[in-house]
């Protein structure tokens, strides 16, 4: 790495480069130091703030000065958390995920094994095929399966008259979770594919030679060689899904004006949401939110914690 | 995120704003004396700005910049926004039910003083949803919607049913067309649209709000909206009438295919059906809406809105006169009809509608229909989270249809979200 230049740089003494050096990387990070502290770390202290803080009326809360800020400490937080409903939608959430997260992943893992393996042709057009609903915007694709739920226009429920069964409601609360699960499986497969099956190009083919030499099959090969050098790739697809399941929002928002099943509060964010534009309670949205977060930053840290042992042993 | 984003966004324009501003001192605040004024006006309804232009050709100093608006709950939205931020239009459209809310932010003005006899110009009823049965003028009202019943002519014949005087013949007439076809039904049961069944409330005789002295009184499930909610609970628990989610593909579907004979609406419904249901032109007629006793004669509103002033706004004299323009010079109204289509909330305005909306060209005495039965509705006081109960209205009211269960249970948890949500707020509440 030694060039001529830093030598002669040396002559120049230490103290005028260190004095140049310390001010100029700073200079090159100004930008991104000021668009985190400005999009960043103001939002989320401003959020903090909102959070201690309510409304007051006095009387009617008519005319001129009825209404007041004022500073609660955390009983925003004391309220949220004792409310039954805001954790009956985590019970939700929770259901909800576990169906995505087993599904979703588990056919990203099958889809990339097959991509992978030799004999599979037209590999690049299932690729894409694959990925492409992810290209499709959340909303667009809810509106669209909730086009394809609603039994007039549905082929859906043309083929289940075909075949005698009628009277299907796909939006009942008994099915509602799999019917708002199938949309985000469909949305999300083909990203978390991609992330496994390009960690899975990226490892060195003479693996899976010398397994072949061994005698192995391409499913041992799949199951002993392949899921333990994914286990990196897997945990980090698991931990994304984990923190976009948490947020879920706008599946359940967009099927909500088509469907009676949907309450306004049905998941975590949306309750923020009501709170902050429905109902204009920008105070109790934002100490939601804190829990929300602080929730999902136990969670995907928890996880990570319990599976690193496992999956990072080869780079510790 | 995204809230929080804006916010950033917001405080970073608002830096800059200052670092422009800061050189000399402000003077962009002219007096009201001085020269011509120009006011900003937002607003969702169509073709606004020629209304405005008329209004400009006439008054070189008051000149009216229309800003068109999406619609009623968005705009209710950025516009108490923006009142907060302190740069709000001078003259805002705003529905009736989110007057209230705007008045308790302080948001918009009291234009007592300055709307002369405008009183005069409409029937009490509408007024008082301006005043809040107060002593002050808060806008003034622009457009109403008056409910009625709208039914299929030809499929009241197919199924030999008469046109329903009161409520029991109404439901009489639903068990009987469903009888005899199950996909069929006489009408439904939207748990999307509070303000569909606060309109039926009102018809009923319910007050859901009232100011007495300081004190707020809130009755959401009285006497006369319980018996609303009983009637529509038990046509759901026999299963005669349709509860399916309104304003979707299969709700147009079911409009259009004969599969809803009535649809319980407001006076704006021919604009609706003849777009999400242009193969029944000419098959639909209008009546009153059914009585809750024989040789009654009320109806509710559903939907209107009022102009109003912004608290914020420098030159409210101007945009008090402008607005009493709009809405009740013969001159405006006709522009208002023809270009808005809108259904003037004036009681005079209301008599230029002569001829019949293309869509009912086989009833040519709708609008004279119309105005008798506008004539008859009656409307009550919107409180201040008019929001709050909208929300736990679809909330509960989805609920129950889903579980087949009590709607008196439905609306008493409507009531006590909306009492919880006022105490908490400090408002002076009484049931």
């Amino acid at each position: 790495m030694s060039t001529p230049a830093p030598r002669r740089d040396d002559r120049y003494g230490k103290g005028a480069r260190a004095g140049r050096a310390g001010a100029v990387p700073y200079l090159f990070l100004a930008p991104a130091i000021v668009l985190f502290l400005l999009f960043f770390a103001l939002p989320i202290g401003y959020t903090a703030y909102l959070s201690l803080r309510r409304t007051r009326v006095s009387g009617l809360g008519l005319g001129k000065g009825s209404r007041h800020e004022i500073f609660v400490g955390l009983d925003n937080y004391k309220d949220a958390i004792t409310d039954a409903e805001f954790w009956r939608s985590w019970v939700r959430v929770l259901g909800y995920g576990t169906v995505v997260l087993t599904v979703m992943l588990g056919l990203a893992l099958v889809f990339a094994l097959i991509l992978d393996s030799e004999a599979v042709r037209l590999a690049r057009f299932g690729r894409i095929s694959i990925f492409l609903p992810y290209a499709v915007p959340g909303v667009i694709a809810s509106l669209m399966w909730g086009f394809l739920y609603l039994p007039s226009l549905s082929p859906i429920h043309q083929a289940l008259h075909a075949v005698g069964v009628d009277d299907v409601n796909l939006l009942d609360p008994s099915i509602l979770t799999f019917s708002l699960a199938n949309i985000a499986v469909w949305g999300g497969t083909g990203f978390n594919m991609l992330v496994l099956y390009t960690a899975l190009r990226a490892t060195p083919r003479d693996y899976y030679e010398a397994a072949r030499i061994d005698g192995a099959s391409e499913l041992q090969i799949a199951v002993r060689i392949k899921i333990p050098i994914l286990l990196p790739s897997i945990v980090l697809t698991t931990i994304f899904s984990i923190i976009a399941t948490m947020q879920v929002f706008t599946e359940p928002t967009t099927l909500r004006s088509i469907s009676n099943t949907i309450s306004s509060t049905w998941t975590p964010l949306m309750k923020v949401y009501r709170d902050a534009f429905v109902t204009g309670d920008l105070y109790s949205a934002a100490a939601t939110s804190v829990i929300i977060a602080a929730i999902s930053l136990i969670v995907s840290f928890g996880f990570l914690r319990a599976v690193r042992k496992r999956a990072f042993a080869d780079e510790e | 995120m995204r809230i929080k984003r804006l916010s950033a966004a917001a405080s970073a324009v608002l830096l800059i704003a200052l670092g422009a501003c800061s050189s000399g001192t402000d003077k962009s605040a002219s007096p009201e004396d001085t020269g011509p004024v120009s006011l900003t006006f937002w607003t969702w309804a169509p073709n606004m700005d020629k209304i405005a232009d008329a209004w400009n050709a006439g008054h070189p100093n008051i000149k009216v910049t229309v800003s068109k608006q999406s619609g009623g709950d968005e705009t209710a939205a950025k516009f108490l926004t923006a009142a907060k931020a302190g740069n709000a239009p001078d003259i805002i459209q705003a529905e009736y039910q989110m007057l209230p809310s705007f008045v308790a932010a302080d948001a918009v003005a009291d234009i007592s003083g300055d709307v002369g006899t405008a009183k005069s110009e409409f029937s009490d009823g509408i007024w008082k949803l301006v005043t809040l049965g107060t002593d002050a003028v808060y806008g003034l009202p622009q457009d109403s919607g008056p409910m009625m019943l709208y039914y299929r002519t030809d499929l009241f014949a197919k199924y030999g049913i008469e046109v329903p005087k009161t409520w029991d013949d109404y439901a009489a007439a639903a068990r009987k067309v469903h009888a005899a076809d199950k996909s069929v039904y006489l009408g439904g049961f939207s748990s999307k649209d509070p303000g569909w069944f606060a309109g039926l409330a009102q018809q009923a005789g319910g007050q859901w709000w009232n100011v007495d002295g300081q004190t707020w009184k809130v009755g959401i499930n009285d006497a006369a909206t319980t018996k609303v909610a009983d009637f529509w609970g038990g046509l759901v628990k026999d299963g005669v009438v349709d509860t399916q989610a309104q304003w979707t593909s299969d709700w147009n579907a079911a409009l259009s295919n004969g599969k809803l004979l009535t649809w319980s609406s407001a006076v704006w419904a021919p604009g609706v059906l003849s777009s999400n249901a242009p193969g029944g032109k000419g098959k639909w007629a209008i009546a009153p809406l059914p009585q809750w006793s024989a040789g009654e004669n009320y109806s509710g509103f559903w939907g209107g809105s009022s102009s109003a002033v912004s608290a914020n706004s420098k030159h409210k004299k101007a945009a008090a006169q402008f607005i009493a323009w709009m809405n009740t010079d013969p001159a405006a109204a006709d522009l208002l009809i023809k270009q808005a289509a809108v259904y003037p909330a004036a009681t005079k305005s209301q008599a230029l509608l002569t001829t019949a909306p293309d869509y009912f060209s086989n009833q040519a005495d709708f609008w004279q229909q119309a105005s008798a039965i506008s004539s008859t509705a009656r409307g009550f006081t919107f409180g201040p989270d008019v929001n709050v109960a909208y929300n736990a209205y679809k909330d509960n009211f989805d609920k129950a249809i889903a579980a087949k269960s009590s709607f008196t249970d439905a609306l008493t948890a409507t009531q006590q979200a909306t009492l919880a949500d006022m105490t908490k707020a400090g408002f002076q509440v009484a049931s």
